[in-house]
């Protein structure tokens, strides 16, 4: 197996906060890997530090052997990781069929110039990203309201919007912040189906979740956090059981 | 070195009123994001309301000249400020939920409006005001002659500014108008009114701004319908300058953009006065966009 | 339902094209400032409207364009319209190095830094900056236009002028918002942070379209610099830019339609209710401030983009 993505030493403050304090670890290509801890343990900001909406004060962020952390956030995402947001980030006022479109924006290239004289090129690629988008909203199940606005969705479906539109930039990598946030058992349990089919498109998955159900049913391995140290990382059944975890999650009340 | 001093005193006496616009601006944007474009015209309705009431009410037949102008300087903040408030009730109030772009367009509008209101009532000629109100004697320091009126106002202006600062520093309104400034939603739950708040900080704002065009008319004698504006923008840079939303620096930062302003004319060109104003604007946002007593805070995604 | 509108645009099209037959020369020139301010405020419309940019400097690349066409006109005798894309780059260039590093900056320290900008560049004009704008007094003698060997010098032959101009503009940026760059501007419009991180360069897309409305209102800089033969700082100064910016507002922002309408309204109605002219910016002040109290969006806001979806999605059922 081969190591996709490998976090070193990486650590992010604010003011006299430590955020992230020198987190390790290593996601390898093709697994499907959660990132839990306590609330305010520092999972969003590990996420924000790879895809570059923070910069970390120390470490670095290794995406297929390249250093990414110096990159914008957009060339992280044209390199092949895409994300979704805790706080569900859509273009609200926009149709779904549009977010979408968002995602396609990367793999595309025609310009002002060509759209104003609409060159055959261009055209060409409206086209096929427009298809684009229609099968990703097909896949997770979208494509009836693919002109309904954003904002006229419900939680869950905006949730799957987001990966819809995260899918849409072809990642390698994609990083899910709470994806079943919101969501009820039954839309729960069709998430979980997703990720897996997101994984056998060979993308690899790295998700924060608090539903804990969902963590040990789809994630292979684990990685915990707290107080933005890494506290322990292995297998679901091994995680379950590790002390100083339970006393993590029962020393602040949690779950 | 005359020269010098001249433009010091100058530049901090028209920087204090920069800077007493400038809190109306700063105090505004604090409790509400929006950048109140009204707010110069609010000090223009202050400069003439002052010239009516001054030559309407016969006041110098009663008081001697500091008498008149303390009684003026009240009578133009009460009128001002209920103005103000009634701005924000009419203009400002319906739109709180809707997109920030549309606040600022009602501002515009709400500046047409009272622009043309002054024009149509006073005409749209300079008016001059008599110009005996204020002894025009100069005071001798640093064997310089520096013209009274002109100390005056700088210490009225500092006596307010250090007024407001207490004000909101220490007293129970203040403190609810600095929480609702850092977080309307927490400020609500934590039994704030802020519809009062609001409504306090646009009663304040306008009166400070009042007072300002009442001490241009007295220091300069002639006032125009249109004079909002530029005062208005500059004592914005003013506050931008200090960082906005932030009391004290509103105060530095209209006293430094007064003696910037002063001192470009005196010794780099008096035609490019106004420009100087907007560079140093740019390149402080530029170099330092939180304003130099602002605090750079990162968005939190 | 999308036929009427059709049928409604070709009745008014038809009825502008005839105007000037029955129209007298002033009524044509309010058409023809109309017109005029109808460009500047689509291209204004670019940067505010679907960039979400608050710009209040536009002004600024109205005077380079006009400026430029003035001097070199007046100093080399170019003909004006050659000098036309050249307005356009002059000021396109200034837009791309002023924005740069403001770009970044939020909506209301933008909308400040471009009120300084659009002021900086008046007071440089009135100041005769490296002796070549005229000062206060501006600059004149500018040549009139002349297109395939006619000679444009009369009220409607403007007329016909700025509005086929505005019709190329009006063909060229509808395609331009429906597309790729046209999302990407609403995208970032919406939430600069999802849009970067969905894969969009987003200040890329803001200087470039800063550019875009720069190098349109510097073109029309060069047609109000023909038809007036005379120009000053006073044509460009604060004012001007905030008539642009009320009037993609009003109309409606990131509405082709709505700009238009607004363009019709902002320096139509002031002409018609000439006989209340003292009291007609008063009411006007008051109808903006109730405008976005009663209808936030605009008179027109802008149509959703229409996609083939139901096509395609019928064409993969069948397959
Ligand atoms: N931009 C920021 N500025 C200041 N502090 C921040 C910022 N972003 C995050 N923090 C702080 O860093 C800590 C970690 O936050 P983070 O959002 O990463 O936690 P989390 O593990 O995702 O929690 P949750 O499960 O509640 O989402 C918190 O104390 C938070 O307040
Ligand atoms: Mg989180």
């Amino acid at each position: 197996m081969t190591t996709l993505l490998s976090l070193k030493n990486l650590t992010k403050r604010f003011g006299g906060l430590v955020a992230v304090d020198h987190v390790n670890f290593d996601v390898e290509a093709g697994a499907i890997v959660g990132l839990i801890g306590p609330n305010g343990a520092g999972k969003t900001t590990v996420f924000n530090l790879i895809t570059g909406n923070y910069r970390p004060d120390e470490g670095d962020v290794i995406f297929d052997n390249q250093s990414i952390k110096t990159l914008p956030t957009h060339k992280i995402v044209s390199l092949g990781i895409a994300r979704t947001f805790q706080t569900i980030r859509l273009f609200h006022k926009l149709a779904a069929i549009e977010n979408v479109l968002a995602g396609c924006h990367c793999r595309m290239q025609s310009g002002s110039l060509a759209a104003m004289f609409r060159t055959p090129t261009q055209r060409r690629e409206e086209h096929q990203a427009l298809q684009t988008a229609l099968k990703e909203l097909e896949f997770v199940g979208l494509q009836s309201q693919a002109d309904q606005l954003a904002e006229n969705l419900s939680y869950g479906n905006q949730r799957l919007l987001e990966i819809a539109r995260a899918l849409a930039t072809q990642p390698r990598f994609i990083i899910l912040d709470e994806p079943a946030g919101g969501m009820n058992n039954q839309e729960t349990a069709a998430l979980i189906q997703t990720i897996r089919n997101i994984r056998d498109r060979g993308i690899t998955v790295l998700l924060i979740e608090h539903d804990m159900s969902l963590v040990m049913e789809a994630c292979e391995q684990l990685v915990v956090i707290e107080n933005g140290a890494k506290i322990a990382e292995g297998d679901p059944q091994a995680i379950q059981s590790d002390p100083k975890v339970i006393e993590a999650y029962l020393g602040t009340d949690e779950e | 070195m005359e020269l010098f001093i001249q433009q010091l005193t100058n530049g901090l006496a028209v920087g204090g009123i920069y800077a007493l616009i400038a809190l109306g601006y700063t105090m505004v944007y604090g409790v509400l994001k929006l950048i109140n474009f009204a707010h110069g015209d609010l000090f223009t309705i202050g400069a003439y309301l002052g010239l009516t009431l001054l030559t309407t009410l016969g006041l110098t037949n009663y008081l001697g000249p500091f008498g008149v102008v303390i009684v003026l300087a009240l009578m133009v903040m009460g009128l001002v400020a209920i103005v103000g408030a009634a701005l924000e009730r009419v203009a400002y109030r319906p739109l709180r939920q809707s997109h920030r772009l549309s606040a600022v367009v009602s501002a515009l509008g709400a500046s047409i409006f009272f622009q043309n209101a002054v024009m149509l009532i006073y005409g749209a000629r300079y008016k001059v005001y008599p110009h005996d109100i204020l002894p025009r004697t100069a005071i001798h320091i640093f064997g310089l002659d520096i013209p009274l009126i002109r100390l005056l106002m700088l210490l009225t202006s500092i006596v307010m500014m250090i007024g407001l600062y207490l004000f909101i520093q220490r007293t129970k309104i203040g403190t609810a108008i600095r929480a609702a400034a850092i977080d309307q939603g927490a400020a609500k739950l934590m039994g704030i009114n802020v519809d009062r708040v609001i409504m306090i900080v646009f009663l304040i704002g306008p009166a400070l701004g009042g007072a300002a065009g009442l001490m241009v008319g007295l220091y300069y004698g002639q006032i125009n319908f249109t004079m909002g504006w530029l005062y208005g923008l500059k004592a914005f840079t003013a506050a931008i300058l200090g960082g906005i939303g932030n009391i004290p620096g509103a105060m530095v930062g209209g006293l430094l953009l007064g003696v910037i302003e002063a001192m470009g004319a005196a010794y780099i060109s008096i035609a490019w006065k106004d420009a100087i104003a907007f560079c140093v604007l740019i390149i402080i946002l530029i170099v330092r966009p939180t304003g130099l007593l602002g605090e750079r805070v990162a968005e939190k995604i | 339902m999308k036929d009427k509108r059709l049928v409604i645009y070709a009745v008014i099209s038809v009825v502008l094209l005839l105007s000037p037959l029955f129209l007298n020369a002033y009524w044509v020139d309010v058409l023809n400032n109309v017109g005029l301010y109808t460009i500047l405020a689509l291209s204004l419309n670019i940067i505010l409207g679907h960039a979400g940019l608050f710009h209040m400097g536009h002004a600024a690349f109205y005077a380079l364009g006009a400026y430029t066409t003035a001097i070199i006109n007046t100093t080399y005798h170019i003909p004006i319209l050659w000098l036309l894309p050249v307005s356009g780059l002059v000021a396109g260039l200034a837009a791309l190095v002023v924005a740069r590093p403001i770009i970044h900056l939020r909506g209301d320290y933008l909308l400040i830094v471009t009120i300084g900008f659009v002021e900086i560049v008046r007071i440089a004009l009135v100041n005769n900056v490296f002796g070549i704008t005229g000062g206060s007094n501006g600059i004149f003698g500018i040549n009139r236009p002349i297109l395939f060997g006619w000679k444009i010098n009369k009220p409607w032959e403007f007329f016909y002028l700025i509005w086929g101009f505005a019709a190329v503009t009006i063909f060229l940026f509808n395609r331009l918002e429906n597309s790729r760059f046209g999302r990407a501007l609403n995208f970032l419009r919406e939430d600069d942070v999802a849009a970067e991180g969905s894969g969009i360069n987003t200040a890329h897309y803001k200087l470039i379209a800063f550019v875009i409305g720069a190098f349109w209102a510097g073109m029309v800089g060069n047609i109000f610099a023909a038809k007036m033969t005379i120009i000053a700082p006073e044509s460009f100064n604060f004012w001007e830019s905030v008539v642009l910016f009320m009037i993609v507002l009003l109309g409606g922002r990131g509405s082709i339609r709505g700009v238009i309408l607004g363009a019709f309204l902002v320096l139509g109605l002031p002409e018609i209710f000439r006989q209340f002219a003292t009291a007609r910016m008063l009411i006007f002040g008051a109808f903006m401030v109730a405008m976005m109290i009663f209808r936030t969006e605009g008179i027109l806001p802008p149509l959703p983009r229409k996609y083939p979806i139901a096509k395609m999605l019928g064409r993969e059922g069948s397959a």
